[in-house]
């Protein structure tokens, strides 16, 4: 069957699976962001037990496997009286995985600006927390957004993962194509090709022009 | 009324200095960068801090500014304890409370000035007013353009940092610090990091605050000639400690101590 009949047959699975992906990586990577900022806030804060529970936290989702975790979510979790749908599982592990990875890139942005700003902004009474999220934060983001385009290339390949606990995404609906088609060549190229497009052609240059806004606005070009 | 420790309270009374370091030692770990400085600075005064590299005169500001602890002694802003508490009748020290209350007192311009480069030079100076005095954004921005046309960069306002001059940076710093109406301002080397033909700029604004405005000033200074024409006192640091201090025109006409001949005559040298 040529790649023209294939597509013309199969084209409504495929844009659903699309969708879905795109769904996951959307609430995946806004669970992720949050994560981030939270985990990464914490492992700056004084306290001890906040901190604590950031290291914890970024240790065991960056030290075991998204695919572990996923199933943990999926399968694990309902033995403990906790279930979720597997939709909601999906992103949620993702994201979670993600907001580890973040969480440091926070971190490191955070550190990045430097002493003189937070002194200016001590020096004009504002409050520890205004200081962060009015002073700080935005010329942290600025140095953190082009490690963080990647780890949301890394992101979406990761929502690959749930078509293991069944969310119908791209990866899951070409897999059923296949075992029903054996058309192997065509079903996967046209994933590879989908997922291909995603990243290059929406997310880099969503993130490119995040980078631009946000360099901007600063001032910096 | 003192607390155990012979601090009082509070100074009361007619001639209560408007800055009071009593008994302040400062240290690093091993290094005691300031021993026991008394220091008292009246309402209005200007005081220019002199002296060689190392010799205390940041940390002396930076700890009237909160942004260091002290080791030991007290400092009073107004009368009133900044470093230090009240506490069912002694001083403990401050909580982040307390200083959030007693720090609207003081401002400060630093060395390599600190702007926020993601505002412009007028959400700089709104910053305070709006994030901290809760004034409304018109309330802040009139306050603010008065406040730019004063150090002469309102034709800049909208700029953000990165399109001014060193010079053009420092007068929206002190803008920035004005506008929080401080009775205390705080002048670090503000005109060390510009380059000489704009150091005039900066100074001149300095000099307009000093002779229309009664406010009160503790400044470091490399600028001799400066700090002679426009203080009502000059304080010569050396090793941590107040080694000598008097009107300028006694301090550099006829220092008394040697160390400060050796400094002043060096400094004059290198000019
Ligand atoms: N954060 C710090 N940690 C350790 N030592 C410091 C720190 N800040 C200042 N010092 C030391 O304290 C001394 C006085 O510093 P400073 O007040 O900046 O001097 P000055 O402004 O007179 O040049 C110097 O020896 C300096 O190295
Ligand atoms: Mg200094």
């Amino acid at each position: 069957m040529i790649i023209f009949d294939f597509l013309a047959q199969y084209w409504p699975r495929l844009l659903s699976g699309t969708g879905v992906t795109i769904a996951q990586f959307f609430l995946a990577a806004v669970l992720g962001i949050a994560i981030s900022l939270a985990m990464g806030l914490m492992k700056l804060s004084q306290n001890r037990i906040l901190r604590g529970a950031a290291i914890t936290y970024i240790e065991i989702f960056r030290g075991t496997s998204l695919l572990v975790q996923l199933y943990w979510i999926f399968f694990v979790l309902p033995l403990f009286g906790v279930s979720i749908d597997k939709f909601t599982a999906g992103y949620v592990a993702v994201g979670m995985n993600i907001g580890a990875y973040g969480a440091e890139l926070v971190r490191g942005g955070i550190l990045s600006v430097p002493r003189g700003q937070w002194e200016a902004a001590l020096a004009i009474n504002m409050s520890p927390a205004r200081r962060m999220w009015r002073i700080i934060l935005p010329q942290a983001l600025v140095n953190m957004l082009p490690p963080w385009g990647n780890l949301m290339i890394e992101l979406l390949k990761g929502t690959a993962l749930v078509s293991l606990i069944s969310v119908a995404d791209l990866m899951f609906q070409a897999k059923q194509i296949n075992g029903s088609t054996f058309l192997s060549a065509q079903v996967f190229g046209t994933a590879l090709v989908i997922y291909y497009i995603l990243a290059r052609f929406l997310v880099t240059p969503f993130m490119r022009w995040l980078e631009r806004a946000m360099a901007r606005k600063l001032g910096k070009v | 009324m003192l607390d155990h420790t012979g601090f009082p309270l509070e100074i009361t009374g007619e001639t209560t200095p408007m800055v009071s370091f009593r008994k302040v030692r400062k240290s690093y770990g091993a290094l005691t960068v300031l021993k026991n400085l008394d220091l008292d600075i009246a309402e209005g005064e200007m005081v220019s801090i002199i002296g060689p590299s190392g010799s205390g005169k940041t940390t002396v500001l930076r700890m009237l500014m909160t942004l260091e602890q002290i080791d030991d002694g007290v400092i009073y802003v107004d009368g009133q304890p900044l470093t230090h508490m009240p506490k069912q009748g002694r001083l403990v020290r401050a909580n982040e409370r307390h200083l959030r209350n007693r720090r609207a007192d003081i401002g400060m311009c630093f060395q390599h000035f600190n702007l926020f480069p993601h505002m412009t030079a007028l959400e700089n100076c709104m910053e305070g007013p709006v994030q901290v005095l809760g004034l409304s954004k018109a309330e802040a921005r009139d306050r603010s353009e008065e406040l730019l046309e004063l150090v002469g960069m309102i034709s800049k306002k909208d700029q953000r940092p990165s399109r001014l001059s060193g010079g053009q940076q420092q007068r929206v710093a002190i803008a920035r610090a004005l506008a929080m109406r401080p009775k205390v301002m705080l002048f670090d080397e503000v005109t060390s990091a510009l380059d000489p033909e704009v150091i005039g700029e900066v100074t001149n604004v300095i000099r307009k605050l000093v002779s229309e405005h009664n406010l009160t000033m503790l400044m470091v200074t490399h600028q001799m000639g400066f700090a002679r024409d426009i203080s009502d006192r000059v304080c010569f640091f050396y090793g941590g400690k107040i080694e000598e201090q008097g009107p300028p025109a006694e301090l550099f006409g006829n220092p008394q101590r040697e160390r400060t001949q050796q400094f002043l005559s060096a400094v004059r040298e290198a000019v």
